[in-house]
């Protein structure tokens, strides 16, 4: 008996590059005593640089990690929560957490949070909300690589791509939004909205206050939805660059639109915590609340995670604590990625964001091509030892590009990394006596190579 | 504007799939207004409509107790916080999964072995049989479902995957056992009416009936399913529940003994919310002898994983087999013994209820009760039953039972004390039934209820899951 369309389908979109380099990584995995030639994990966007810090909040605060309050055990009365309108003491503490990343400049009502489990499921079920089988989202170019999955597997929804390339900065533009939009028409797609990603996923940048308005403008006119993914918004390494969504709306006055607005986070990203499964949506649109919260039902948050996070995000202090320590570290980790690529001739896309670098590798590339661009990562993957993101998996209508994680390792994993990449550059500079084939087409690239190389010397 | 508004969004945002809107949320509405209490509130609504486990949980506390290193986060168990809480991998934990294949096979008397490979985790059951639909059937094709069943189906199968539900009508003159005529029957009917069945859902032991499917019906719906080419979905979330005889036969076994079925078409729904009454937890698990349909629910689980800290804490709880073994003898006798006082009681009123070995509720038969044989008086019944009796219980209809006067009412989510009282209630109520006063009463109330029968839930704070009555709500907001 055959299964149904979507199981035999590859929408899922596991098939690409992005998933086969996390296969690779599995089967050779690096390990600094047991296995210091494996391949380092560079694809996974996971923040583990301020775990101590919820370790030592967690030792300090013994009766919040063991189901008790007062004293008193509560852990009946968590087994039995299953309400899906969330534990009030966790919305309550999780609307506070978002407002203090935004510098408070923005306020978040707890009864308009719907809690699911993980942004994966948020995503999904805004989609669900907001689109019927065959509608379309507009996405700017590059983007996360799951979105294909999650946006459009089981709800049969488009995704047709806003194209950004490296001539401004992947920054998006008006003609770029319009012709979108044009080319939805031509696929007789209806477009029911724009999803961003802001910072982005892969870039690393968080979206201007021009960017967001024009957006904002577009979706006025169109009378159709945005959902901005703010889910790194908390690895913003200088805050006051951080402009939500949701702070322009009240400047608009207009509560359609307000109404229009929706607002993805989860706690993956900023707390580095993605296996406990905490995400949200948020709304003022009381109906798309309403149907969120029935379809929460399919993936609610564990009342035992919820209330662990309650306790550590009650704690004002420590929450404001973290966000500080956590973006300094951010920021740090991220100056040793770009100086030390930018040492071996390769630049990185100016970015103030998350937890990878969108890294220019053009220059190695044999020719302008997606083949090339296979090429190349390949070769990062197996001959480096490094399991970086292709361009092309995140749609990037450029060949070349490359997102690299910083955040999921410790510093000398990091720095090996570089070593890495540094002597794989050096091998691919002028050799003098090659001979075959093949060798005439490395040196070809090797030409091109050391011109850019005594640029860089300058 | 509010026209315009639902047209933004879709039409699934905008329909009814979620159920919720139907009349018997009332129910719910009257006990969370006024709930039961044995001392603040004597007279409030008793709460027999929610079928949760509530009998057995200070073994489970004491095991808590005892086990700090189950925890992330005690001192104990601190050491694995960081790579519990990055670990987002949608096999999940391998001694997770290990863990609850042993659990399930001790529940199965060791009677049958579960490949730990095969277990996909979602959110609840819930979540499970949402992604097993999405897997097994398109939009437009259906599943066939034995009546009376968990009302939920409605929303879990068919809401956002567009599938359809086809009724196999069961009543009482057996027993609501299933029939092979009953399901060519169903068969026929949706052919007839153009629509590609799919599947049969089965549950067992079953919601809301308490009963367990013997080996004979199993192997007929093995047998039927097989001859049809169809899957055959098996929702045994209440399998730990069996407190007598007949015992728990799971389709696992029945498959194990029949070399001529087609393992590609038999799958098991599972979930830890009734027998160990977590539903908290949101532990939903998916078991299918397909290797296709494991690929595929193991991506859809992305949308619903469990969380890793209540994968870690469970591995070590169920991985505890004197524990688990100790557990499981004690909440069945707990069960029964409860059941027993629950029917006993209903008995001496000269109400009687299906005879049933499993469950947390059980069906119990109003029908004399009623003015007359039908759907309208079964809902007038259980309108006297929410607001003058003071108990919220679920009637038949809400279960798409096709005779009218069957209710479930659940024991399990209360002390001894208040079945009590319940009980001594429905007593007052069959009294002044034979009485004549409470037609009355009825026809009085009615009136003044039918204002209130179509009010739309969304403006109230409420779910049908948990009443907000939960302490941790009223405490912390």
């Amino acid at each position: 008996m055959t299964i149904s369309k979507k199981a035999a389908c590859n929408s899922h979109g596991q098939d690409s590059s992005y998933f086969l380099g996390w296969e690779e990584y599995e089967k050779n995995p690096f390990h600094e005593s047991t296995n210091p030639n494996g391949i380092i994990q560079m694809g996974l966007a996971e923040n583990q640089l301020s775990f101590d810090l919820l370790e030592s909040w967690l030792a300090a605060n013994p009766d919040a990690a063991s189901f008790k309050r007062d004293g008193q055990s509560i852990f009946r009365e968590l087994a039995l929560f299953q309400d899906y309108h969330g534990l009030p003491i966790f919305k309550n503490a999780l609307a506070q957490f978002m407002a203090e990343i935004r510098g408070n400049k923005v306020r978040f009502d707890p009864n308009n949070l719907v809690l699911t489990a993980g942004a994966t499921s948020a995503n999904e079920t805004l989609i669900f909300c907001l689109a019927d089988p065959g509608d379309a989202f507009l996405l700017p170019t590059p983007y996360y690589p799951g979105f294909d999955r999650d946006l459009k597997w089981r709800t049969g929804v488009e995704i047709v791509p806003i194209q950004c390339t490296s001539r401004n900065g992947f920054r998006i533009t008006s003609p770029a939004v319009e012709e979108a939009y044009k080319l939805a028409q031509k696929r007789n797609l209806k477009v029911k909205g724009v999803l961003i990603t802001n910072p982005s996923n892969p870039l690393g940048i968080t979206l201007s206050r021009k960017e967001l308005n024009l957006l904002l403008n577009f979706v006025e006119k169109k009378g159709i939805h945005l959902i901005s993914d703010e889910i790194y918004s908390g690895t913003v390494f200088d805050s006051a660059e951080f402009v939500s969504i949701m702070e322009l709306l009240p400047n608009r006055n207009n509560p359609q639109l307000m109404n229009r607005v929706h607002v993805v986070y989860s706690l993956s990203k900023d707390l580095g915590l993605p296996g406990f499964r905490v995400g949200s949506i948020y709304s003022n649109d009381r109906l798309v609340v309403a149907g969120a919260t029935k379809m929460s039902s399919f993936g609610l948050i564990s009342s035992q995670t919820q209330y662990l996070l309650s306790a550590i995000l009650s704690d004002q202090v420590f929450a404001k604590k973290y966000v500080v320590e956590n973006r300094m570290r951010l920021r740090n980790r991220h100056t040793v990625l770009v100086s030390g690529l930018r040492r071996v001739g390769i630049s990185c896309l100016e970015s103030n964001a998350g937890l990878f670098c969108w890294v220019d590798m053009r220059h190695l590339l044999s020719s302008d091509s997606l083949e090339a661009e296979m090429e190349l990562w390949k070769k990062v993957v197996y001959d480096v030892g490094l399991n970086i993101s292709p361009g092309s998996s995140c749609h990037c209508a450029e060949h070349g590009w490359f997102r690299v994680c910083f955040a999921n390792m410790t510093e000398d994993t990091l720095d090996l990394a570089i070593r890495r990449i540094k002597s794989f550059v050096d091998s691919i500079s002028p050799i003098k006596h090659c001979r075959n084939s093949r060798s005439k087409s490395i040196s070809k690239w090797v030409s091109r190579l050391s011109f850019h190389d005594r640029e860089c010397d300058r | 504007m509010l026209g315009s508004q639902e047209y933004i969004l879709s039409k699934i945002a905008s329909n009814d799939g979620h159920g919720e809107n139907s009349a018997f949320f009332d129910g719910w509405k009257a006990y969370d207004a006024d709930p039961y209490h044995p001392t603040k509130n004597p007279n409030g609504v008793i709460q027999m409509g929610l079928a949760e486990n509530q009998l057995s949980f200070d073994l489970v506390e004491e095991w808590v107790r005892n086990n700090p290193m189950a925890s992330i986060c005690t001192p104990e168990g601190a050491s694995q916080f960081k790579d519990i809480a990055i670990f987002q991998d949608y096999h999940g934990l391998p001694e997770f999964r290990n863990a609850v294949a042993r659990f399930m096979e001790k529940v199965r008397g060791d009677r049958v072995r579960f490949d730990p490979d095969r277990i996909v985790m979602s959110g609840g059951a819930t979540g499970a049989q949402e992604t097993l639909t999405f897997c097994l059937a398109d939009p437009g094709e259906a599943l066939l479902v034995p009546t009376p069943y968990y009302p939920a189906n409605d929303r879990d199968l068919t809401w956002r995957t567009g599938v359809e539900l086809v009724p196999v009508i069961c009543d009482s003159s057996n027993g609501f056992k299933m029939t092979r005529d009953g399901l060519e029957a169903a068969y026929k009917a949706a052919l007839d009416s153009n629509t590609t069945v799919k599947g049969l859902l089965l549950n067992n032991p079953s919601n809301p009936l308490g009963t367990v499917l013997d080996r004979e019906a199993l192997s007929m719906a093995l047998s039927f399913t097989n001859d049809k080419n169809i899957h055959l979905i098996c929702d045994e979330i209440y399998s730990a529940t069996v407190f007598d005889e007949p015992g728990f036969v799971s389709i696992a076994e029945i498959l194990a003994e029949s070399p001529d079925a087609n393992p590609d078409l038999v799958h098991i729904v599972y979930s830890l919310s009734k027998d160990l009454g977590f539903p908290g937890f949101r532990v939903g698990i998916l078991y299918s002898y397909n290797d296709a349909v494991v690929c595929c629910a193991r991506k859809m689980s992305s949308f619903g994983l469990v969380s890793t800290q209540t994968q870690r804490m469970l591995a070590s709880m169920l991985a505890d087999e004197e524990f688990v073994g100790k557990f499981l003898a004690e909440s069945a006798a707990r069960l029964g013994a409860r059941r027993a006082a629950m029917c006993q009681g209903l008995a001496q009123m000269g109400v009687g209820s299906l005879k049933g070995s499993a469950g947390l509720y059980c069906w119990m038969d109003l029908r004399r009760l009623l003015k007359a044989a039908t759907f309208e008086a079964e809902m007038e019944l259980w309108r006297v039953i929410v607001n003058d009796v003071r108990i919220n219980v679920s009637p038949g209809a809400s279960f798409h039972c096709a005779e009218p006067g069957w209710f479930r009412v659940c024991f399990a989510n209360m002390d001894e004390e208040t079945m009590r009282v319940a009980l001594s209630r429905i007593s007052k109520l069959v009294v002044q039934s034979k009485s004549g006063e409470a037609r009355k009463q009825c026809r009085r109330r009615s009136k003044l209820e039918i204002s209130l029968s179509f009010r739309r839930l969304e403006e109230i704070m409420m779910s049908p899951h948990s009443p907000m009555t939960s302490p941790l709500v009223r405490t912390m907001t």
